[in-house]
């Protein structure tokens, strides 16, 4: 079948009841969520995950959709109104969003970045649906070595090539490849760093990790913190909607910014949230009003967070056709898969093919959704921004303990005579690790990618060299593997030449800090 | 994350060789680990152990380049943290693992929700923790009744059919 008619296919299994009824809900609460100051995207999805759990699979994928894409919608509202950015994606929406917002044009500048998410995800889901059979066709005749090399240019572009420092950076990832190795190995059924504790033997969850770093983490570093940044909420003054002028000067920077986020989102490397930077610049050189830029220009919002939905949709392609996540939401999505004995890549494709297409069409439905949603709730979402912080961090610790609890609720530790969750225990252990991450300058995202991409790399590169019986020499044999190297060592050099000439600042703005 | 200037008042940076320490034991203990895995010996050329070598000596070279930085004092200026707060979100998370098995989730649930916003400075906990155990109890009810999460019970929760 070819693309349109598998798509209708998987429009028509999105469009029943039950489904509408799991992406509105996944939309819904996306959104709730999400939009909570210092929760981005990844954080609202791994706090959401233990809500699908009881779900069939295609219903919870579908709400996964919802979850997602409302998450992101939910981050920008927070960046304009706020100028807290919960992810680094919208660290650009913030800075001319939030200037509109002071000047009281927080309404446009929520309707711009309302409707170029949609026009950018509207687009970039189509584009995903195009690209995604032609990938899984590329990707067939990979063998194993060129997953490997392919994982191994992931885990550089995520860790080493942005960022302020590359040391930190693969640390972070080493320390995540290190918890990937805990546990049961698949191939031999040996255990290994298990230190003879029968909970280790199952690994690590992906999903408790991501919610200790990110959600406890997060609590402890801003709980600790002498210097609390007092903010304020700033109230949406005057009409919601966009003047002709806004609109002329808007839809420009909506399909640039989808033009420039969808390919590097694409891309089967880290640092998709380069787009908005790119998007920001551009529409700075084009625009005919560049003395507004840094004083709340409109294209600097249209357009950023246009090429920021378009990337995010963009990751789903690696994501989907290969298993490579590229950001921490994307391995958090990989582990919502593997929750149902799912294994996203080119075979996904072959084998559930229906379900792979009701999730791209839950993507166009969700989007659409958002766009007829967002806009009247505004007042909603701005009233859960002022959630005052003693009860806002309560909740979200309570919340995490909760999709602990809820993915793995046994009392299997015992201190004396007291049962108590060996899950929940973890839980705080990383916790406390996800502080010292933040405190001394680490990236989270490279940890969380390394557990869920470790194990999964070690697969190929066993694979590989039992093929050539030991022979480390297959990993460079195939000029696809060869080309990948080639790019992963161009990641980790072009970087260092401009941190030598010095222009490092523009480097470490683009942190991939969360998302 | 924002990130100042390299401190260069502190130098070495004590805790940042600190962690130079803690990557190398972590090292040595996945090497000593892996060492004591009994491997048959068909699959001794590529088998479990390869990758967590791989590892350990990745983060034993880690550990030398953190040493490195934190000697030229290369890792970002911190404020001195408060720990009061610290100690309240990680003593409510501790009371909450502990009181789960046996009071229930409600009862844990607003140790932790009373003890956080005490860390943020809302009190007193004679008011916060029936706040909290409302807000658990009905999370219990939608989650346990609703989406058929199995979450701890304890008494209170038992008197729910």
């Amino acid at each position: 079948m070819d693309t349109f008619g598998l798509l209708a296919n998987g429009l028509l299994a999105a469009l029943q009841w039950q489904n509408l009824l799991y992406a509105l809900l996944g939309v819904t609460l996306g959104t709730a969520v999400g939009v909570l100051p210092g929760i981005g995207p990844a954080l609202t999805v791994a706090l959401l995950l233990p809500v699908t759990y009881r779900l069939d699979p295609t219903g919870s994928l579908i709400m996964f959709a919802g979850i997602y894409y409302g998450g992101m919608y939910g981050g920008s509202t927070t960046s304009i109104l706020l100028n807290t950015p919960g992810e680094s994606a919208s660290i650009v929406t913030a800075l001319e969003g939030n200037k509109m917002a002071r000047k009281g044009r927080g309404g446009p500048a929520l309707a711009t970045a309302a409707i170029g998410s949609f026009v950018a995800g509207l687009i970039a889901t189509i584009a995903l649906a195009f690209l995604a059979p032609w990938v899984v066709k590329v990707a067939l005749s990979f063998g194993p070595a060129d997953y490997f090399a392919l994982m191994v240019l992931a885990f550089i572009t995520v860790s080493a090539a942005f960022g302020d420092s590359p040391l930190r950076g693969v640390t972070a990832l080493f320390i995540g490849l290190g918890l990937g190795v805990i546990g049961i190995d698949l191939q031999t059924g040996q255990a290994r760093l298990a230190f003879g504790i029968p909970d280790l033997l199952d690994g690590i969850e992906v999903t408790t990790l991501a919610v200790a770093l990110f959600a406890i983490g997060e609590t402890l570093s801003i709980a600790s913190s002498r210097t609390q940044m007092k903010e304020e909420v700033l109230a949406v003054k005057g009409s919601v909607w966009m003047t002709l002028e806004d609109w002329k000067r808007s839809w420009g920077p909506w399909l640039r910014g989808t033009l420039i986020g969808f390919p590097i989102g694409a891309m089967p490397a880290g640092g998709a949230e380069i787009g908005t930077f790119f998007s920001y610049a551009a529409e700075r050189r084009l625009s005919k009003h560049p003395e507004e830029f840094g004083h709340g220009a409109i294209e600097g919002v249209a357009g950023p967070e246009a090429a920021n939905n378009a990337s995010a949709a963009g990751t789903l392609v690696p994501l989907l056709t290969l298993g490579l996540p590229t950001s921490a939401t994307a391995a958090i999505m990989l582990a919502g898969f593997q929750q149902f004995g799912l294994q996203p890549g080119p075979l996904l494709f072959a084998n559930n093919a229906p379900l792979v297409w009701s999730l791209i069409a839950s993507l166009l439905v969700a989007n659409f959704m958002l766009l007829v949603l967002n806009l009247p709730l505004i007042g909603l979402w701005v009233k859960l921004l002022t959630v005052p912080k003693p009860w806002l961090y309560a909740g979200i610790l309570s919340f995490a303990t909760l999709g602990t609890l809820g993915a793995n609720g046994a009392m299997s530790g015992r201190l004396g005579p007291i049962p108590f969750s060996f899950e929940l225990l973890i839980l705080l252990a990383f916790g406390i690790l996800g502080y010292g991450l933040r405190r001394f300058g680490y990236p989270i995202a490279p940890v969380v990618i390394g557990l869920i991409l470790g194990p999964l790399s070690e697969q190929q590169l066993r694979r590989a060299l039992a093929i050539s019986q030991g022979d480390p020499m297959v990993l460079i044999h195939s000029p696809i593997a060869i080309t990948l190297y080639i790019v992963a060592a161009a990641a980790v050099l072009i970087p260092l030449y401009f941190r030598i000439r010095g222009k490092g600042a523009v480097l470490s703005q683009m942190a991939s800090d969360e998302d | 994350m924002s990130l100042g200037e390299p401190n260069l008042s502190r130098r070495p940076d004590r805790a940042a060789l600190f962690i130079a320490l803690a990557l190398a034991v972590i090292a040595g203990v996945i090497v000593w680990q892996t060492s004591m895995m009994r491997v048959p010996p068909i699959q001794a050329k590529v088998g479990p152990q390869v990758f967590p070598y791989v590892i350990a000596g990745g983060l034993f070279l880690l550990s030398i380049g953190t040493a490195l930085s934190a000697w030229r004092g290369q890792f970002p200026s911190r404020e001195k943290d408060n720990y009061g707060p610290m100690l309240w979100i990680i003593g409510g998370l501790v009371g909450q693992m502990l009181l789960l098995g046996w009071a229930g989730f409600s009862i844990g649930t607003a140790v932790l929700f009373a003890f956080t916003a005490k860390a943020f400075g809302r009190g007193p906990l004679w008011q916060t923790i029936p706040i909290g155990f409302v807000l658990a109890f009905v999370i219990w009810f939608i989650f346990s009744r609703g989406l058929q999460l199995s979450l701890p019970m304890g008494p209170i929760e038992r008197l729910i059919p």
